[in-house]
């Protein structure tokens, strides 16, 4: 008999084919943070014909903006996103990584401005994306970061 | 309004036609010719930094225009960093002149300063960041002594790591049609990061390899506080040093450069040879930062 590792929901938004073990940095990406008022749900290291191993967070009640969405690909291209409204998904697509974020990564340079304490600045970075590869270069000093998972803010 | 952050900013025409008019405000430069231009214009020269020659140069380049100068020395930057920010100082200056010069220890300042400014503001060197001012002024100085950017072959020797002016002018010439010659210690090799950007014309090298084929010699100090420590400094120092010995080979047309101060990477029995060109090239940063403030201002 099969199983649901996690319930259906009635009306929200599920993050299908996070890569392994990333689920809390999804969270982290949309700002769900402790204390949050909403429902969320997360499966870990779930078995997946396609992956071998997936995450999946869903959201009760609410549906995310894209915007916000596409912020996953930074760390997760192969993300799905269903919108699911009376239990039926009402939209479905792949997130794609923005252009430019602000506030979602961190610079690793010490001594970029964009570190600077009391200062009003907002971390900015381009992002880009070489098939599955996707790198970010600091708006402000230019550092070019790699491996975007270590510097989510 | 058009501000000057990053060399990276500019693309080929931008460049050339900056070069092409310093060249017109070389003789008021020198003081032969007077122009005004910039009568009735104030500039804001901003320096957290201590800096000499970059400070100067633009306050001379704005007053053989005409213009005037307000300055903020690193000492009186002190003060107003204990309780001011940055965002703060800007959006206060930038009330008082037309443009503002930045020289700051932090990497994207001056972008930052841009972005909180009501007037243009010029990068005067921002930490181990961007100075393309001086990038402008090294160009001008090969196109003046060399006669062309297009063609020639530059060794750049010392510490290509830390050097904020090596990596500006390494991308500013990767526009042009140039065979770049890296030569430094190992350990102040050129980043990864930046030999991926300019691939192409540029190889490591040994100078005794290359000096008789190089039309320039770029020769950069190897600065101790860019170093985490002082037994790592001492290390590398001196181990890159220029003598008129080492120039036996060279054409007799190739110029030695440097972005001066200097220490002791080059000996003072280069200055009398004919390829010494590094005073002159300090003196084109008045033309070259003239041609910028006018841009910006007028």
């Amino acid at each position: 008999m099969k199983e649901l590792v996690v319930s259906k929901i009635r009306e929200g938004t599920v993050i299908d084919h996070i890569s392994a073990g990333k689920a809390l940095l999804v969270l982290r990406i949309l700002k769900i943070q402790p204390g949050t008022a909403l429902t969320v749900s997360m499966a870990m290291n779930v078995p997946s014909k396609k992956m071998g191993r997936k995450d999946i967070v869903k959201v009760e009640g609410m549906f995310i903006k894209d915007e916000e969405l596409n912020k996953i690909a930074l760390i997760s291209p192969n993300a799905t996103i269903n919108l699911i409204k009376d239990y039926v998904i009402e939209r479905k697509f792949k997130v794609h990584p923005p252009e430019v974020v602000e506030d979602v990564l961190k610079c690793p340079n010490h001594a970029c401005i964009s570190n600077a304490e009391r200062e009003p600045v907002k971390a900015k970075f381009y992002i880009k994306r070489e098939g599955m590869r996707v790198t970010a270069r600091c708006h402000y000093c230019g550092r070019k970061i790699e491996n975007l998972d270590d510097y989510i803010s | 309004m058009r501000h000057l952050i990053s060399i990276s900013d500019l693309d080929r025409e931008d460049i050339s036609y900056i070069l092409r008019k310093a060249e017109e405000f070389e003789d008021v430069a020198t003081g032969k010719r007077k122009l005004r231009i910039l009568e009735g214009k104030i500039l804001g020269n901003l320096f957290f930094e201590p800096s000499t020659r970059t400070r100067m140069s633009f306050e001379v380049a704005m007053k053989r225009l005409g213009g005037d100068v307000i300055n903020m020395t690193a000492q009186e930057a002190t003060s107003i960093a204990k309780g001011e920010t940055l965002a703060d100082t800007i959006r206060v200056v930038s009330g008082y002149c037309d443009a503002i010069v930045i020289r700051h220890p932090l990497e994207g300042a001056a972008r930052f300063a841009a972005e909180n400014s009501s007037v243009p503001v010029i990068n005067a060197g921002d930490g181990a960041g961007q100075h393309p001012t001086q990038t402008l002024l090294d160009l001008y100085t090969i196109k003046k002594e060399c006669g062309r950017l297009d063609g020639i072959t530059i060794a750049l020797m010392g510490d290509l790591k830390y050097s904020r002016t090596i990596h500006s002018l390494i991308r500013a010439l990767a526009l042009f049609d140039v065979r770049i010659y890296l030569i430094s210690p190992e350990a102040l090799a050129l980043p990864e990061d930046i030999m991926e950007e300019v691939r192409g014309e540029v190889k490591r090298a040994r100078l005794e390899d290359v000096i008789s084929e190089i039309d320039v010699l770029y020769v950069t100090r190897i600065q101790k506080e860019r170093f985490p420590d002082e037994e790592e400094y001492r290390k590398v120092s001196g181990s890159y040093r220029i003598t008129a010995e080492t120039l036996k080979k060279a054409k007799d047309e190739m110029i030695v450069m440097h972005p001066l101060p200097r220490v002791d990477e080059i000996h003072p029995s280069v200055d009398t040879t004919k390829h010494a060109r590094y005073f002159q090239q300090s003196f084109y940063g008045v033309p070259v930062r003239m041609a910028i403030l006018s841009e910006v201002m007028l």
